[in-house]
């Protein structure tokens, strides 16, 4: 029988009070003493020389503190803000890595890099001082698209980056695949985009930094999910301060997604500005800065080819894709496009060729790194559009084309042929468990009741797989990781017998209070109103990697493991002393230590009292307290992967895309918390529907962005979703204590290409054969037209 | 310029510029820092409050348009430390994850569930055309409002 509260649980959340009553406490509900503010100028233009800066006026303003530009940030010998991941060519040469000063030196290359920074007593003051600054700007050549800065002639966003190539990366073995191909009955060809994002966390980021000159100290409140990767970055490269006198704050911070992995430039700015100025210093993004100075994600051109054998048996995959990573290099922009995107392309299927090249390009737009997904969504878009194509030009049900190649569970582990091997899945039982919720066999019947009204029923198909648990550090190593990518924990039991956990993860909204209480819960029977979790300071935790890429449980709640068995251990040696037995022979279980076989036991909290209070302790060969840490290095990736069904009708004569029905049975591995694994799912789908159907950041050829508001840019509101049909079907992760895999991208991941094969299907008898995303009204009905026009 | 502005039934008096918006006289004068701002085009509703009881978004109006009026923000709808029914309800319904746009959507609930304590799922979800959530997909916010509008009907709580 499960523990109350523990494993399997639906744990009302722990953290939602605060929140409810408007006690949280974000970034930006902090004033400090004495609280000054900054505000920056940013370039207008995507590329032009800084011929001069005049800030004479700024500088006598009221209320101005200091006004700070590239050349101070230079004099102070402040570092670049550095990239995380070296990616390699394919002729082993580095990939090209420009510097990225924290204020423009030179030249800017995309709008909205800073320039000058204000400082004053107040924002207004700020704001009116940065009005008064002259920039001389002589603009040049821009490019932004792909299309543009790869064509030739392209101007150059950085010099030394021939051809706008950061890199030129590739996986597989293109022998092998061209042999498949040249074996192949059928060869199916694709060209597709993956829209460019804006990641639009509701809270716009928001730093604070305080030097305190008495102790020579820093502190800075910062809306990161990572505050110890912030610390190391600052440390070692960009404010050149060691770890023990800069603490980093990461309090409640409203949403993530990816954006708020990396260092930015501001929290530097901010932090050296309290230094020059001797007052704490703080900057919050309004919403249209946050636009152009929040990395975006996605923005992929790739064109594919799927062979396949006389059977319909996959043969070989072969890729090409143009990724585009922006003017500079952000904190894992490399990583993304090649090993988060080329290493996930054999999907669920068995393929046993693949051959991929990716060219990363550079543009002046601002920079480009992971958002919810990071490189999967990439892929899963691409393999499952290919496949849905192929089976329209076979004449084959897609779901019988997938399920005809996928990887059968009898073949784990699974050795794919881009590098990763895969624990354990089980893609046919998702793929039934998802058919099954969105009753399938009555799908005729739906398309004619549609039909009924005048609309176009469509169903799409996806089934997908994810890397999740970043991830063995000495793999990661390998690739180019320049850091480790562990986790660690610190377990503190108190002597009454509650709990602190302390997690080198960082919650911005997944419930990591209650879920990792409920590990505590199920492992010490300690009830989970007793166990407090504590994370985002690096002044309270030993250590930690941070949250991003589905890894907190993985790899955080891992460590957390680690650390309660070493509790247990030592527990087990307090309570043989207690009940005069053999170490050997106690066992623990239900919150009791128990001589085995006897009804002789000691609870937990008996035994946390003797740690405390050690009067009768065997302290010749064991310290008092109860208090471990661990670090959890992963052995592999965790594979959560799953099936995303969707249906849409659409109004011929609108355009219009209705999403009527979403079904999905993911396989996340083991949950702990249901209510917040559904909740994780329902806001992943929710992102990518808007994906497919409503999102793009577009910039125009001058290196503009046209829709950097939330007027333009267009999200999921309530009466753009359904309510989600979600299951799950759990195989257990082979390799980490929890057997868990990670759950927070899986919608943004699976659904996007589900909703286009759906849009395709209902368009298919009206001709249409390709749209692209988001399949916006207009979109939609002009390939309407333009496939009548075509009939 | 010096204005009283009675908010969560308190009168205070602040001295601000003629221009202040109604969210930064609470965020900043009043340090009332639940009502949150998530954009600055009057799209994304997390500084929704309510004036004289009904919904408004608090960067849409001046504070000094706001004298003479009773403002009530999420710090106001608790009563003697028990949680209003909605507020209640997004936590039984898991109808927050990062809590940024929840007093928003909490206090724009209300109003809805003021007007019309039966609310179907369409109603809701147009209702809420002026608030954007980022981390739910809706789908539990839905369910919390539906459930929260009972209770409040239920209970006989405003």
């Amino acid at each position: 029988m499960a523990t109350q509260g523990g494993i399997g649980a639906s744990v009302k959340r722990k953290e939602d009070r605060r929140f409810l009553v408007g006690k949280g406490q974000y970034t930006d509900d902090i004033v400090l003493p004495d609280q000054a503010y900054a505000v920056f100028v940013r370039s207008p233009h995507a590329h032009a020389k800084l011929k001069k800066i005049d800030v004479a006026a700024a500088r006598t303003s009221p209320g101005v503190l200091a006004v700070l530009t590239g050349e101070d940030v230079a004099a102070d010998q402040l570092g670049g803000i550095p990239c995380g991941w070296l990616v390699k060519s394919k002729d082993g040469s580095n990939m090209v890595e420009p510097p990225h000063p924290a204020l423009a030196q030179g030249s800017v290359r995309h709008v909205g890099d800073p320039v000058v920074m204000i400082v004053a007593d107040t924002k207004a003051h700020a704001r009116a001082a940065a009005a008064l600054v002259d920039v001389d700007y002589q603009v040049l050549p821009a490019v932004a698209h792909l299309a543009d800065a790869t064509a030739p002639n392209a101007p150059l966003v950085w010099p030394e980056a021939k051809g706008n190539v950061c890199y030129d990366w590739h996986i597989g073995d293109p022998a092998r695949t061209d042999a498949a191909f040249k074996t192949a009955a059928h060869v199916i060809e694709l060209a597709l985009t993956n829209n460019r994002l804006a990641p639009n966390a509701m809270e716009p980021r928001c730093a604070n930094g305080w030097y305190d000159a008495a102790n020579d100290h820093y502190t800075l409140y910062t809306t990161s999910q990572n505050p110890h990767l912030i610390r190391l970055l600052m440390a070692a490269f960009t404010l050149h301060v060691p770890e023990h006198k800069l603490r980093i704050i990461a309090p409640d911070v409203g949403g993530g997604f990816g954006s708020k992995i990396y260092h930015y430039a501001e929290e530097l700015l901010v932090t050296w500005a309290s230094r020059r100025t001797g007052r704490p210093v703080k900057w919050t993004a309004d919403r249209m800065e946050a636009f152009i100075s929040d990395a975006h994600g996605r923005d992929h051109r790739s064109t594919a080819k799927l062979a396949l054998d006389k059977n319909h048996k996959f043969l070989g995959l072969q890729v090409h894709t143009y990724a585009n990573l922006g003017a500079y290099l952000s904190t894992f922009a490399s990583a993304v496009p090649t090993y988060l995107y080329g290493t996930l392309l054999s999907g669920p299927y068995d393929l046993p060729a693949i051959y991929c090249e990716v060219l990363a390009i550079f543009t002046n737009t601002v920079p480009v790194d992971a958002y919810r997904g990071a490189g999967r969504p990439e892929a899963a878009y691409l393999l499952e559009r290919l496949v849905d194509k192929a089976a329209r030009e076979l004449n084959v049900d897609p779901i019988e084309l997938r399920r005809k190649n996928m990887i059968q569970p009898e073949q784990f582990p699974y050795q794919t042929q881009v590098a990763l091997q895969y624990d354990i899945g089980n893609y046919q039982a998702t793929l039934d468990l998802a058919l099954e919720r969105i009753d399938y066999k009555n799908l005729a019947k739906r398309k004619q009741a549609s039909a009924a009204n005048g609309k176009l029923r469509g169903f799409g198909v996806s089934t997908y797989i994810e890397a999740c648990g970043l991830a063995p550090s000495a793999l990661a190593g390998a690739l180019g990781a320049r850091a480790g990518l562990y986790e660690a924990a610190n377990v503190r039991v108190h002597p009454t017998g509650s709990v602190s956990v302390f997690t080198g993860t960082h919650s911005h909204g997944q419930g990591h209070e209650t879920t990792f209480a409920q590990l505590i819960t199920e492992k010490l029977g300690v009830p989970v109103e007793n166990v407090e979790v504590v994370h985002g300071d690096t002044d309270r935790i030993p250590f930690g990697m941070g949250t991003y890429g589905s890894r907190s449980l993985a790899v955080g709640g891992s460590a957390i493991i680690k650390a309660v068995d070493k509790i247990i251990d030592k527990g087990k040696k307090i309570a043989a002393h207690l009940l005069e037995a053999n170490v050997s022979d106690i066992e623990f279980g239900n919150g009791q230590y128990r001589v085995v076989g006897t009804d002789r036991v000691k609870a937990f909290g008996e035994v946390a009292f003797a740690a405390y209070v050690p009067h009768n302790y065997p302290l010749e060969t064991l310290e008092p307290g109860l208090e471990e840490s661990a670090f959890y290095d992963p052995k592999n990736f965790t594979f959560p992967g799953g099936t995303h069904l969707v249906e849409v009708e659409v109004d011929p004569e609108t355009g219009v895309v209705e999403v009527a029905d979403v079904a999905i049975a993911d396989d996340v591995g083991v949950i702990v918390n249901p209510m917040i694994v559904d909740g994780q799912a329902h806001g992943g789908l929710a992102q990518g529907i808007g994906q497919a159907l409503l999102e793009e950041a577009v910039y125009d050829a001058d290196g503009q962005l046209v829709n950097g508001t939330y007027l333009g840019y267009v999200m999921p509101r309530a009466a753009d979703l359904p309510m989600f049909k979600v299951g799950n079907h759990v195989t257990a992760c082979t390799h980490n204590p929890l057997g868990v895999k990670g759950v927070g991208e899986t919608g943004a991941i699976g659904v996007p290409p589900a909703v286009i094969n759906a849009v395709l299907d209902a368009l298919a008898p009206l001709g249409v054969t390709d749209i692209s995303m988001p399949a916006t009204p207009e979109k939609v009905w002009r390939a309407i037209q333009a496939a009548k026009k075509g009939a | 310029m010096a204005i009283t502005l009675r908010v969560n039934g308190q009168a205070h008096t602040i001295d601000c510029p003629s221009s202040t918006l109604l969210v930064e006289a609470l965020r900043d004068n009043l340090r009332l820092t639940g009502t949150h701002v998530g954009c600055d085009s009057s799209q994304c509703g997390a500084c929704t409050v309510h004036v004289d009881g009904r919904s408004v978004k608090s960067c849409t109006m001046l504070a000094a348009e706001a004298v003479g009026s009773d403002v009530t923000t999420i710090e106001g709808l608790a009563k003697g430390g028990e949680l209003h029914p909605m507020q209640a309800a997004f936590a039984d319904h898991h109808g927050l994850q990062c809590g940024f746009c929840t007093p928003g959507m909490v206090m724009s609930a209300v109003d809805l569930c003021r007007r019309t304590p039966k609310a179907s799922e369409h109603e809701v979800r147009h209702w809420l055309e002026g608030n954007l959530c980022r981390c739910t997909g809706y789908h539990n916010i839905v369910k919390a409002v539906q459930a929260g509008g009972a209770a409040m009907a239920a209970k006989g709580v405003k």
